[in-house]
Order: structure tokens, then C-alpha cells, then sequence
């Protein structure tokens, strides 16, 4: 393989890693702050795509516009899931929100299925998207190029909120000592609310422009691409948001470097992600960002 | 009621059902025989699920890549050579497979291997999540049920691919079904109960306590969990054997939600309660068939719609959770001074039990 | 160092715990006769807790090692540890909530238990007779510490008072010879704090036990402990008598000081 085709492929993987980390970040606040598996992340993934495909195609609105509220409804449906579903049971045993989340993701994708139609629907995306480049002999889509470079400018704007907001500061308090913040009078279910949003809007993102990157949706797209990513946060460090980013990444450019370089495993390429799990739980499983946390006895 | 009453009760009314199931086999349509065998194996494979999700309290999403295991197992090894021949068209099916298959009569080693295959996944998967604390034991055995769908979908010369296997002989009658039901009720409720089982539960309710009470919490939890997979294997053994056919989307992820929504119904830690949920929900299932199917109200024509079952169990799971969490049964399990403390109300009750008995032994 | 190894029933040498950058336990030494009922004191988060999750795996230490009866047990896993005779009670009670009584007990057996899984599954007469030796050993148990009444209740439905209580008696049933108590009386009204006070002598008489005890409430340190360890920020500040302890200055300062400006404060 010539280096040209090197880094078409190089950079396919940074994009296609982008999108796993927006879903990701989504997965590894819930859990950094209420030790819950989002099961339903991945399905917001999905819901936001069909957001978008509608108000585009129906709405007619600009494409701008239409992705932009696609992204609001979805943290709103992200926050709706949390107030409905996992709020009542935040003093249950822990399995029950598990259960609960396996439930919602299940109820999305079978009414997915009613209401939207199991038919694949072709996503129409916007002509920057599928633009080719030519980048000194290098042909690069552009999904390859606005991918990484929307997800770069998703992440600051999302480091600026954590870090330098007064939400974001609560976000992370609780994440820390969920006990001592409340007792500090910090409103607890607010705080989750807006995770629930931060979370459910880069996922939609994400969505939106894996929709540009393969441009046909259904109800059970985001059933891998939610696993996928889930994994990228336990491989970035459970809890840790760049690490969740870092994660992402790393399994995109796998994933995309195999199936580059042993054409005959592409079949397989799934089931690689789950090897890569499997050997950080044994080898280390904090992830590479992660710490070990020794719960308080 | 008397300790030494309840032996022989269970054993006759054992005896009286094996009865009914003997009867069933030879005189009932093939439709409902085929309803109470799928109700048999959702008991085998909830009664197991439920030991490591309900009493040992570890999230499992696993059930459906362990029966996967076991289906194609048996499937390799009892489909005739000759139907071998046919079925892999695409690419000839690998030895040692192509050479040999079980008579009828060897149909037990066949469910037994079935269970191993599946308790060896099991250990694979459980070793790396198992040790450490948190969830990922669910986040795992969800992707392996997705991957086992993946090398089903892929290693054509062991499962023939998309297109699955055909032909597989028809050897999961009442009796065999049925047998193992009953078989896997006892041997996971008599684990429950037992010393062992207690240390599941003290696991289920706080892992660190249990740990400091000097229980090896890792080997209790693989424990549970390799018995949940070998039963969920034999399950997937019987399944292939009553529905003749196996392929990848035999065993998707809904399985595992079908049996979710069982051991919840039934009271998370509830052998018994699963046993009896799961043949309501095979019941259920097939009443539930008729919202998919075309309804003709005088002349109002509506429409099947497909995956409405799958939206009204999961709404069902989802409010079960919200709003009746301990199920049918909770965490007690149905037994003769279950049954009497219901009929004589005044009664001793479950709870006070054990002071007879506690009199007794001293 | 080597000193004290052969007749101390627990040896601590320079062990200090770290959590992040927070130093929670600092070189801490001390030894432990056998038979002894010693009191480990200090203010709010001077690292109490933390010496006895040290002692019983929960936590590793960052350095330092731990002897018990001459073997050393440093970093090795809660369930080993336990194994090896050392038992403890949580600060947060930490109870099998949903399981009974008895069975809270029961558990604690199941350590020493012979029969393998296969038996218990298939009821073998061996496994039969231990587990009726089990029942009757926590019968017995719970009746000598009071809760024979409670055996069918969930563990959860108790009161308080007899929560506690039955902790003791969960720890006890391991067949420890080196008993940790976190705060036993916390929560305790004087009448109960009174009898808690009888009942830990009686149980170290009966079980011929050493017992370590943290504790706040100074009528219970002061009443029991024939020596008084003090903590504080981690580092060990005193070590005496309960008379030579109360006229400490250095403890005065760092704890009963901090306690009058709490009450000043309330
Ligand atoms: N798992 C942990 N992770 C981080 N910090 C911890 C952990 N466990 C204890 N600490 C910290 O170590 C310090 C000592 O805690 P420890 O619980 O040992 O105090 P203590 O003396 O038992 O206090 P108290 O009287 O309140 O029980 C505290 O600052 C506490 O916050
Ligand atoms: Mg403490």
C-alpha cells in the first residue's frame, strides 16, 4: 500500500473514530455519573438521523437548520428518556436501571420499526459532504475531511461547557461525590438532565454525519455504532471524557486499518472490536485514561 | 405442613405431570405440541438466566450467543451426512463435522456437548469481565451474542452462513423438552437454596460485604454463570431440534429479551417464578402473533404491522420495571407452604417456618 | 521490627495508604496482643476506617507490611484474609438486606463448607450434614447474641440497634481470632450503648478473641479498651492507657478540641 492510499485510509479512520467518540461521551458521562449503561444511547444515535432525513425532506428546511434542531429534539428525547425511564429508579438496585435502559433501547428500535419502516431510507446529504478533494494527488471524500474537522469544534465547544460553565462544574462535582454535591445543595436530577442533553446532542451529531459518511438509515443502525462506542469509552477509560475521545479514535482507525489491510477479515471487523474489548478488560481494565477508583467501604 | 410430606408431593405431582406430558405428545395437534415444548425450553433457558441475573445479581446479556452455541452444535452433530451434503452447497462443511453424525439414540450427548460448548463460552467470557466490579459483564456478553452473529454470518463452511442449517432431524419431542425443564428447575433452585446459592445472593446483595465474609466472590459469580450458559446451550440444542432449522437470526438479541422480560415478570430471583412465566409468555407470544396480522373489522381493512409484539414487550418490560418490580413471585419461590399458606390463610406463613423447624432440629 | 512478630497476633508495620494525592494513612506501626481489646480513636477522617480496610484487603497499601499470626497478608484479597481468621463490621452497616437473618449468618459458613457445588446441587448426605451443622452452629450463634427471635425476618426489617448486632454475629460466624469493629455503637441510644459495652467483653471471653475497635463515643473507648491508639490526618499521635490518653495534651488538641468547637458550633 502506497503512503497516498495510506493516509486516505489514515484519515477515513480519524473520521469514522470521531463519530465513535461523540457517541461515546454520551455513554461515559451517564456512567461516570450514575454508573448506568446507557443502553438507549445508541438509539438516540439513530433517532437523530431520522430527525434530520425528515425535516430535510419534509420541512423542506435547509439543510443547516434542519441537523441543528435534529440535534435540540434529540437531547430533549435524550432528557425525556432519563425523566421517564431512569429517574423513578434511581434508588432501585442498580440492575433495574439496567434493565430498564435494555427496555427503552429495545422500545426505540421496534417502534422504530413500526413507525419509521424497517426499509433502509437513503439520507440526503448536503453536497460538502460528498464532495472529492483532491489534496496533492490524494482523492479524500469530504466526509473525511468535515467529520473530523465538526467533531474537533463539537469537542472544544464541550470542553468549554465542562470546564468553564457552572453546569459543567456541577457535572463533574457530581461525577466526583455524588453524596457531598447534593449535600452542597446542588439540584442532582437537573444536572443529570442537562448530562441526558450534552450527551444525546453529540450523539445526534454523530448520527447526522455518520448518515453523510453512509448514507442509508433504519431503525437498528445505531445498534453497533452504540456498542462500538460504549467500547471506546471502556477503552479510553470508563468516566473519562477524553478518554472516551481517545477511545473512539483508536477503534476507528482499527476497525477501518483492518479492513484495509486484510480485505479477506472485513466480514470480521466487528467482531475485532470485541477482541479489543476483551483484552483491555483482562490486561487494563481502567482503560489507557482511566484510574482506579476503590469504591469507599 | 410436614418435612416429610413435601418430597413425595413434588414427586408425584411430578409423576402426574409426566403423565399429562405422555399424553399431550401422542394426542394433541403438532401446533400446540410445538407451543408447550417452546414453553419448556424458555423454561430451561429462564430458569438459568435467572440464576445469574436474578440470584447472583450480575447482568448478563448473554443467552441468546450461549443457545447459538448449542444450536449450532447439536445441529452439526446430529444432521444426517447425507442432508450435510446438501445443506453446504456454498462451501463443503469442515471436518471432522462431514464425516460422522449422531444416531437418535446418542441425542443426550449430543445436548450434553451442547451445554459444554456453551459453559466453555461462558468461562471465555466470563474469565476477563467477571473479576472485576461493575457492568461489564452486560457490556460484553452483548457483544458477544452480536459477534456470535457475526462468525455465524461468516464461517460458512461450519454454520453454511446466512442461509443456516436445514433438515435438522425432529428428535426435541414433549418428553425431552419437558424432561429438561423439570431437570433444570431442580438443579438451579436446589442450587439456589443451597450454601452456595446463599453466597450468590450475599454477592447479589453487597458484593464487598460477601467478599469480607471471606466468599470468593469470582468464583461464585463464574459459577453461576457457567451453569447458566450450559443450560442456555441445551436450550438452543432443543430449540434446533423442535424447529428443524437453525441460522444467525434464529438467535438475535431479541431472544434475550424474550427471556429478560420473563425473569422479570416472574420476580428477578424467582426459579419457580420464572419456570411459570415462561409459559405464560409462550403463550402470549402466540396470542400476540394476531396484532402482527391483518385485521378485518367488517369492512375496515387494517393492516399487519410488523414488530408491533416487540414494541408491546418492551413497553411491558419498561413498566414492569417502573411499576411492579418484584414480579410475580419476588424473590420467593413457589412451594408446598407456599401453596398452603395461601389456602389457610391463618396459617403459618413462609416467614415463620423455619421456628418449627428450628424446634425440630434442636 | 522483627520484634513483637512471634507473640503479636497482628503486626503493622509503616503502612500508608494513598488515594490520589491524599495521604490517609502515614506510616502507621503498631502491635497487637493476643487477647487484647485495643481502641483506635482520631476526628473525622483521620483514617480509621482506612487502617482496617488495610488489614483486610479492601484497600492496598501503598507501602508497609501487615503480619498476621506471624504470616504476612499484605495485599492479599478480603475473602483470603478472612479465611486466615480476621473478621470486621462496616461503619455503614452492610448487611445482606434481602436475605434473612439466619441466612446473613449462614453465609459467613460458607468458607469453610467441604461439599462442592455438585454436591449441594444433588444433596448428598455430606453435604446434607454440613449444611445441618451450619444451621445449627447459626442458631446457635444467634442465640447467644439475642437475634434466635429475628432468624426468619429479612435482615432488613430490623431496627437499627439489632442491624449492628447482627453484623457482630455475621463476623463472628467466620470463626474469626481477630475481630474489627467500626463504630458498634454509632446510632445507639445509651441504654443500647450500654449493653453493646457488655456484650463486646462477653463475646472476646466466649470467643476468646482480640478485638480492635473504633469507636467515637468516649464512654465506650474510655469504658472497654485497655489501650488507646489516636489517629490523626493519618498520622498516629498517642498511644496509652484510656487514663494516660484522656490527659494527653496532644490528643486533647487534635480531637476532644475539635469536638468542643463541633458542640460550639451545633
Ligand atoms: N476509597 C477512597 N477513595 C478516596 N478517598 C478515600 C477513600 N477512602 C477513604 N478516603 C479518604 O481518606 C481519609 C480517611 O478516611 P477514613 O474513612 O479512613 O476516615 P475515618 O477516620 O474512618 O473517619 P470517620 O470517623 O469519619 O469514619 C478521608 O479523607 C477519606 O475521604
Ligand atoms: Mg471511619
Amino acid at each position: 500500500m502506497d503512503i497516498q492510499s495510506f493516509i486516505q485510509q489514515l484519515l477515513n479512520g480519524i473520521s469514522l473514530g470521531s463519530l465513535y467518540a461523540l457517541i461515546a461521551i454520551g455513554y461515559t458521562m451517564v456512567y461516570g455519573i450514575l454508573r448506568l449503561i446507557n443502553f438507549a444511547h445508541g438509539d438516540v444515535f439513530m433517532l437523530g438521523t431520522y430527525f434530520a432525513f425528515y425535516l430535510v425532506m419534509i420541512f423542506m428546511l435547509p439543510w443547516w437548520l434542519s441537523a441543528t434542531l435534529a440535534i435540540a429534539l434529540s437531547a430533549i428525547v435524550g432528557m425525556l428518556i432519563d425523566r421517564v425511564a431512569y429517574r423513578p429508579l434511581r434508588s432501585a438496585p442498580r440492575i433495574s436501571a439496567l434493565i430498564t435502559a435494555v427496555g427503552v433501547s429495545f422500545f426505540l428500535e421496534n417502534a422504530g420499526i413500526v413507525v419509521l419502516g424497517a426499509r433502509p431510507k437513503g439520507f440526503p446529504r448536503p453536497e460538502f459532504m460528498s464532495h472529492t478533494y483532491n489534496l496533492g494527488g490524494a482523492y479524500i471524500t469530504g466526509v473525511s475531511i468535515w467529520v473530523p474537522v465538526i467533531s474537533v469544534i463539537l469537542l472544544l465547544v464541550l470542553f468549554y461547557v465542562i470546564y468553564r460553565t457552572k453546569i459543567g462544574m456541577a457535572m463533574r462535582a457530581v461525577a466526583t461525590d455524588m453524596e457531598t454535591t447534593r449535600l452542597m445543595g446542588v439540584d442532582l436530577d437537573r444536572v443529570i438532565s442537562y448530562t441526558f442533553a450534552i450527551g444525546s446532542a453529540l450523539a445526534a451529531a454523530g448520527g447526522i454525519m455518520w448518515a453523510c459518511k453512509y448514507p442509508q438509515i433504519n431503525p437498528l443502525m445505531g445498534i453497533f455504532p452504540g456498542w462500538k462506542a460504549f467500547t471506546a469509552a471502556v477503552v479510553g477509560g470508563i468516566g473519562n471524557i477524553l478518554g472516551a475521545t481517545i477511545g473512539g479514535l483508536v477503534i476507528g482507525i482499527i476497525e477501518i486499518m483492518i479492513v484495509a489491510f486484510f480485505p479477506a477479515l472485513s466480514g470480521y471487523k466487528d467482531a475485532f472490536v470485541f477482541v479489543i474489548l476483551i483484552i483491555f478488560l483482562l490486561v487494563k481494565p481502567t482503560g489507557i485514561l482511566g484510574e482506579t477508583l476503590k469504591e469507599k467501604v | 405442613m410436614k418435612r416429610e410430606w413435601r418430597m413425595p408431593l413434588t414427586i408425584l405431582s411430578i409423576a402426574i405431570f409426566a403423565l399429562f406430558i405422555w399424553w399431550a405428545q401422542n394426542h394433541l395437534n403438532a401446533y400446540y405440541i410445538r407451543v408447550l415444548s417452546t414453553a419448556a425450553i424458555y423454561i430451561v433457558a429462564a430458569v438459568a438466566y435467572n440464576l445469574i441475573n436474578g440470584v447472583t445479581g450480575q447482568f448478563s446479556l448473554g443467552p441468546n450467543g450461549f443457545m447459538a452455541l448449542g444450536g449450532f452444535t447439536v445441529a452439526l452433530l446430529v444432521l444426517p451426512v447425507s442432508q450435510k451434503q446438501i445443506v453446504y452447497f456454498l462451501q463443503p462443511l469442515i471436518w471432522p463435522f462431514n464425516s460422522f453424525s449422531l444416531p437418535q439414540s446418542l441425542f443426550i450427548v449430543a445436548l450434553l456437548l451442547a451445554g459444554i460448548v456453551a459453559a466453555i463460552g461462558g468461562i471465555i467470557i466470563g474469565f476477563p469481565t467477571l473479576r472485576l466490579k461493575g457492568d461489564y459483564l452486560a457490556i460484553a456478553t452483548f457483544g458477544f451474542g452480536e459477534i456470535i452473529f457475526v462468525l455465524a454470518n461468516n464461517l460458512i463452511s461450519i454454520t453454511n452462513g446466512a442461509l443456516g442449517i436445514k433438515g435438522i432431524p425432529e428428535y426435541s419431542t414433549l418428553m425431552w423438552t419437558w424432561g429438561w425443564a423439570i431437570f433444570s428447575i431442580i438443579v438451579v433452585s436446589n442450587l439456589a437454596k443451597s450454601s452456595y446459592g446463599r453466597a450468590m445472593k450475599a454477592i447479589r446483595e453487597d458484593e464487598i460485604a460477601a467478599e469480607a465474609m471471606g466468599i470468593n466472590v469470582f468464583f461464585h459469580k463464574m459459577l453461576a454463570f457457567t451453569v447458566s450458559a450450559f443450560f442456555a446451550g441445551v436450550a438452543g440444542g432443543l430449540l434446533a431440534t423442535l424447529i428443524t432449522t437453525v441460522s444467525p437470526s434464529l438467535f438475535m438479541f431479541t431472544m434475550t429479551f424474550n427471556l429478560l422480560i420473563i425473569i422479570v415478570l416472574g420476580g428477578l430471583g424467582s426459579i419457580t417464578g420464572s419456570a411459570i412465566t415462561a409459559v405464560l409468555f409462550a403463550f402470549l407470544q402466540e396470542l400476540l402473533r394476531t396484532v402482527e396480522a391483518p385485521i378485518q373489522l367488517g369492512p375496515i381493512h387494517l393492516p399487519g404491522v410488523a414488530g408491533m409484539r416487540m414494541v408491546v414487550f418492551s413497553l411491558l418490560l419498561i413498566l414492569a420495571m417502573l411499576f411492579y418490580r418484584r414480579g410475580l413471585f419476588g424473590r420467593k419461590e413457589l412451594s408446598w407452604d407456599l401453596i398452603l399458606s395461601i389456602f389457610e390463610r391463618k396459617g403459618e406463613g413462609v416467614g415463620t417456618t423455619w421456628k418449627k423447624e428450628k424446634m425440630k432440629l434442636s | 521490627m522483627e520484634k513483637g512478630k512471634n507473640e503479636a497476633i497482628l503486626t503493622m508495620n509503616h503502612v500508608t495508604v494513598v488515594f490520589g494525592g491524599l495521604t490517609a494513612v502515614n506510616d502507621f506501626c503498631i502491635d497487637i496482643q493476643r487477647g487484647e481489646l485495643v481502641g483506635l480513636i482520631g476526628p473525622n477522617g483521620a483514617g480509621k476506617t482506612t487502617v482496617f480496610n488495610a488489614i483486610t484487603g479492601q484497600y492496598i497499601p501503598a507501602k508497609g507490611e501487615i503480619f498476621f499470626e506471624g504470616r504476612e497478608i499484605t495485599g492479599l484479597k478480603p475473602d483470603r484474609i478472612t479465611k486466615y481468621g480476621i473478621a470486621r463490621t462496616f461503619q455503614n452497616v452492610r448487611l445482606f438486606s434481602e436475605l434473612s437473618v439466619l441466612d446473613n449468618v449462614l453465609v459467613s459458613y460458607h468458607a469453610r463448607i467441604k461439599s462442592s457445588f455438585w454436591e449441594a446441587i444433588f444433596h448428598t448426605p455430606r453435604y446434607l450434614r454440613e449444611e445441618r451443622t451450619f444451621y445449627n452452629g447459626g442458631m446457635e450463634l444467634l442465640e447467644r447474641v439475642g437475634l434466635a427471635e429475628m432468624a426468619g425476618e429479612t435482615a432488613g426489617s430490623l431496627p437499627y440497634g439489632q442491624q449492628r448486632r447482627l453484623e457482630i454475629a455475621r463476623a463472628l460466624a467466620t470463626g474469626p481470632r481477630l475481630l474489627l469493629l467500626d463504630e458498634p455503637a454509632a446510632g445507639m441510644n445509651p441504654e443500647e450503648t450500654r449493653q453493646l459495652m457488655d456484650f463486646i467483653k462477653r463475646i472476646r471471653d466466649e470467643f476468646g478473641l482480640t478485638i480492635l475497635l473504633i469507636e467515637h463515643d468516649m464512654k465506650v473507648v474510655m469504658g472497654i479498651c485497655e489501650r488507646i491508639r489516636v489517629l490523626d490526618y493519618g498520622i498516629s499521635i498517642a498511644e496509652g492507657t484510656p487514663a494516660e490518653i484522656q490527659a494527653n495534651p496532644r490528643v486533647i488538641e487534635a480531637y476532644l478540641g475539635e469536638e468542643e468547637r463541633e458542640n460550639a458550633e451545633a
